[in-house]
């Protein structure tokens, strides 16, 4: 079973969530924050394994080019334009579909190989750690989300997504059978919350909530939660302790005042989720 | 000759935008006919890489000419390489940008400015 880790709005704590759940339960943890992975700095997994993502983008032979322009009209990515003498290849907007070659007459395509980011796996005490790691400077992360959960071996595993709703987190949605989303009690939190709350609901994914920096009072999130009989599988006190710990790098479900809450959290993930 | 101004508006009293891919019209002034013509953007609606279906769209009119404000580096580029000069101009109404051109008054483009400068 693959479960998502989701959120609308970024920073409110999904990766804290999914890496202490991940030990809680003693599950996989997939970091698919390719922009931006950062659980490995809590897990601190030994990297067993590296592999190159590669995208394919296309190659004119001028030789062979007559100029006609159909390659770049059929691109639906601004990849190829002409311009004189001349069809320019953007190869960052290619976004590897093929259609280019189909629409040559000349047969004056062909496609290389580029590497746009890597996966990295390893162990840290005794759960599996798998990620994904876009290059910086790289526009397009779908490719490494696809391929580090489409490789993924059979076995349980909590997926730390990327904020926001788009392709990034469609994508990881896909390959997954529950989601917790994770949001703070703020007006923007709750916002963003919504959003992701629509985005699970379109995938009829079933999902419940985990509030993160909880002030311990009736807050906006809760009253959301009871008027959309949405399931609330816990908070995270909003505490200097919890904050100071995090800044270290340290985990709070190893923490004598964290453990047992997280220990709650998983069981009524467990128990919704009939996992 | 035909000459490309990024525009606000569909008419000459438009002001420019200084913004090349992300302008909402082209409009392409015809010396030879003393007349302007208005046409949409591609650029404007594309998920990514603007400055390129709005270059590829001016050189598939045959402008010699652009003026605009800044030209993003992959428009910067194409139209480099499809031999068509770029000169900057500020705000103004597009028929002056004109008038100015014809009296050597804009300074041609001859680097590209920062990447997403148009983005709203």
């Amino acid at each position: 079973m693959n479960i998502a880790i989701l959120s609308g709005k970024g920073g409110t704590g999904k990766t804290t969530v999914s890496t202490n759940l991940a030990m809680t339960l003693g599950v996989s943890y997939v970091d698919c924050d390719v922009e931006e992975p950062n659980g490995f700095i809590f897990l601190n997994p030994s990297i067993q394994k590296r592999e190159d993502v590669f995208v394919e983008y296309p190659v004119i032979d001028q030789k062979k080019c007559v100029l006609c322009g159909a390659c770049a009209k059929a691109c639906q990515f601004n990849a190829l334009a002409k311009a004189g003498k001349e069809i320019v290849v953007f190869e960052k907007l290619c976004h590897d579909c093929g259609a280019c070659r189909l629409a040559c007459k000349a047969d004056a395509l062909s496609y290389v190989k580029r590497s746009i980011g890597k996966l990295e796996s390893g162990m840290a005490k005794e759960i599996n750690c798998y990620r994904g790691i876009l290059n910086v400077g790289e526009p397009m992360a779908v490719p490494v989300i696809r391929k580090l959960l489409k490789e993924l071996p059979k076995e349980d595993h909590l997926v730390d997504c990327p904020p926001g709703t788009s392709c990034n987190v469609v994508t990881a949605l896909k390959y997954v059978d529950a989601a917790i989303l994770v949001t703070e009690p703020s007006e923007f939190g709750l916002h963003d919350l919504k959003m992701a709350v629509e985005l699970v609901k379109l995938y009829n994914i079933p999902y419940g909530i985990i509030i993160n920096k909880d002030d311990g009072q009736d807050n906006m999130v809760k009253t959301f939660c009871k008027a959309n009989e949405v399931k609330l599988f816990g908070t995270v006190p909003y505490s200097m302790e919890a904050a100071s710990l995090y800044s270290k790098g340290m985990m709070l479900c190893e923490n004598d005042n964290h453990k047992k809450n997280f220990i709650n959290m998983a069981e009524k993930i467990k128990e919704a989720f009939t996992w | 000759m035909k000459i490309a101004i990024s525009a606000t508006g569909q008419n000459k009293e438009s002001l420019l935008d200084r913004r090349f891919g992300r302008c909402d019209y082209f409009l392409i002034y015809d010396t030879e006919a003393g007349e302007f013509e208005a046409m949409v953007n591609n650029g404007v609606s594309s998920g990514g890489g603007a400055g390129i279906a709005a270059a590829s769209q001016v050189i598939e009119e045959n402008v010699s000419v652009i003026i605009t404000g800044n030209l993003g580096p992959n428009a910067f580029e194409l139209i480099e390489k499809a031999g068509i000069k770029a000169y900057s101009c500020e705000a103004l109404p597009v028929f002056r940008t004109v008038e100015m051109f014809q009296k050597k008054g804009l300074s041609e483009i001859n680097a590209a400015g920062n990447a997403h400068h148009g983005m709203k």
